[in-house]
């Protein structure tokens, strides 16, 4: 009964010329909201392209005059942003792929022996630290990490995928429930043992998943700051959010360095948001609603 | 071939030896425990023992390493008369409540007008879920700069008084510069889950209530604020939680201060090593962690009939 509805309202949104006007007025308004969420880029952005002179009182109104990639230059030595964004992109790299493939693993074995008690209780077990907030875990994860040796960026990500597995092994094993046994049933008929299954049937399958799994990582991972701040010891191994606290600190009044370092490291991420705009918000919104 | 194999495996689960009629009822492959006892394990290791070790420290005197003693439910009882914790608690909870709110009513008239009859939709909705793309600690950064030099001067050059000063630097106001902030950062996901709740409401109930003549605001309450109830109660279930943890966004704008006027609970938590009272904030993060928990319940609890769909 819904969904037919459903469809019409989106033909209709979507349709350019859709029964009743566009209105104007809604869309200017949202224009007008919009700017909300655009200042704090615009007062990086115009700050970032300015000299030394010109950032030094603060103003950010208005945009540079003449401009200038000081800051940018000054800021990429600073903070050595090649090692930072290095670092930065293997953790993420590494959490997202463990996320996507631990949790994907988990959750077929999960659901697919639903009816076990082992593997329903581990459901429940990892879904436990969903509501499991860092701050409580953070003290003695900085112990144990530095026992283990793992206070660097590898165990960040091994933690990153700790953390995500609670909400990636709800999304799969959600997923893996609509998704038809029929393929996999031919596939054991045909003798596929239940590893060739997975790999050869299940994980292909579950690809728009994975994509939404991979997004919601990506962006804890690559964000993160308390983490990785809390548990790499070395500073010079330190990610692209936390060095930029150098400009709290030492750096504080030379406002073009730090906005030209602020604005290379959000760069990354908004540039590959802009780009997959509209793939990464279907992954967004099938995530949210889970 | 795959149940020769199962056959041929040792029996370590008890004797179901007769044919199966339905494959549920066999052994269970080795594989499937290969793909989740490590999962299993690791997670363990990382998340339960820290929990486990959280809670076991909170029961001592431990200042983080050496030597330490038992000391029963003390550093509970002391927890609950300890003015600087209960202020803690207040701030972060006030804050919570009011960023909900912000949130909340922000998204849900973003989400109205932008599954309305609008231009420029694609446009204008990646704009508005940039903010959950970029890091909390850098737009604090940014937003630090523009409540303490921009707007300020901004305030000067117009002659509004009231603006003229940074709002960091005062312990009465410095909050609403977290809550904005905070809201700003959180919104794209409340406004998300809101949009997905608009498309589920059938476009003819509106229809049949344009009829009767229904003004906006009444088709809002009547019509649609009822059908999304449930999306609501996410929202504010989620956004509650998420800003209880409140750190970064925190420490970018005030790191705590003027003063401790806007300490968190996780700031306070995060002191711990620093301040020598580990095991006393080992005692606060289990407090702080059983409410988390009790959020949770009443979520999975209000929720479970959702999920089904």
């Amino acid at each position: 009964m819904v969904l037919p509805e459903t469809r019409t309202r989106q033909n209709r949104d979507t349709s350019p010329r859709g029964e009743g006007k566009k209105r104007w007025s809604t869309t200017i308004v949202l224009l007008l909201c919009s700017t909300t969420v655009l200042f704090p880029f615009y007062v990086a952005f115009s700050m970032a392209f300015k000299t030394g002179e010109q950032a030094v009182d603060g103003e950010a109104f208005t945009l540079p005059s003449p401009w200038s990639v000081e800051g940018f230059v000054q800021a990429w030595a600073l903070t050595d942003y090649p090692r930072a964004f290095a670092v930065s992109v293997f953790i993420t790299a590494v959490a997202v792929t463990g996320t996507v493939l631990a949790s994907a693993m988990a959750s077929y074995a999960i659901s697919r022996n639903w009816d076990r008690k082992f593997f329903r209780w581990s459901f429940y077990y990892l879904l436990s630290a969903m509501f499991l907030p860092f701050p409580v875990l953070a003290l003695s994860q900085v112990k144990l990490t530095g026992m283990a040796g793992l206070a660097n960026p590898a165990g960040v990500a091994l933690l990153h995928v700790m953390f995500q597995l609670s909400f990636s092994t709800l999304l799969f094993t959600a997923f893996l429930r609509s998704l038809p046994h029929e393929l996999e049933e031919s596939a054991r008929m045909d003798g596929a043992s239940t590893w060739f299954t997975f790999w050869r049937i299940v994980f292909p399958l579950m690809a728009p998943m994975s994509a939404t799994v991979a997004i919601f990582a990506f962006l804890k991972s690559w964000n993160d700051f308390m983490m990785p701040s809390m548990i790499i010891e070395d500073s010079s191994l330190q990610t692209l959010p936390v060095i930029q606290e150098v400009f709290q600190t030492q750096f504080s009044n030379n406002y073009h360095v730090s906005f030209a370092s602020y604005l290379m490291a959000m760069a990354p991420a908004v540039i590959a948001y802009v780009i997959s705009q509209r793939w990464v918000m279907s992954g967004l919104t099938q995530g949210a609603v889970k | 071939m795959a149940t020769t194999v199962e056959r041929g495996a040792p029996p370590d689960a008890g004797t179901r030896d007769r044919p199966p009629p339905r494959k549920r009822s066999r052994r269970v492959d080795r594989t499937y425990h290969l793909f989740l006892v490590p999962v299993l394990i690791l997670f363990s290791v990382c998340i339960t023992l820290p929990a486990a070790m959280g809670i076991f420290y909170s029961f001592t005197d431990s200042i983080g390493f050496g030597e330490y003693e038992f000391v029963g439910l003390n550093n509970y009882l002391v927890l609950f008369s300890d003015p600087a914790i209960l202020s803690v608690y207040g701030f972060t909870l006030g804050f919570a409540l009011c960023t909900v709110v912000l949130v909340n009513v922000v998204a849900l008239g973003l989400a109205l007008g932008l599954t309305g009859r609008i231009r420029a939709r694609v446009t204008l909705r990646t704009v508005f879920v940039l903010p959950m793309v970029v890091s909390g600690i850098i737009i604090a950064f940014v937003f630090q700069f523009v409540f303490s030099h921009t707007i300020p001067a901004a305030g000067q050059a117009l002659g509004i008084g009231p603006l003229e000063e940074s709002i960091l630097a005062d312990p009465d106001l410095a909050w609403i510069s977290i809550v904005l902030v905070t809201a700003w950062q959180a919104m794209p996901q409340a406004l998300l889950i809101y949009i997905a709740g608009l498309m589920t409401v059938p476009q003819d109930v509106y229809e049949a209530a344009g009829i009767d003549g229904a003004s906006a605001w009444n088709r809002l309450r009547h019509i649609t604020l009822p059908l999304i109830s449930g999306f609501v109660l996410i929202n504010v279930i989620i956004g509650f939680k998420d800003f209880l943890a409140a750190y970064e966004i925190i420490l970018g704008l005030t790191d705590g201060g003027p003063g401790t006027a806007t300490r968190s609970v996780t700031m306070a938590i995060f002191a711990g090593f620093e301040d020598g009272d580990y095991a006393y904030q080992m005692a606060n993060s289990t407090v702080f962690f059983l409410i988390t928990l009790a959020i949770a319940l009443v979520q999975l609890r209000l929720t479970r009939g959702r999920t089904g769909g």
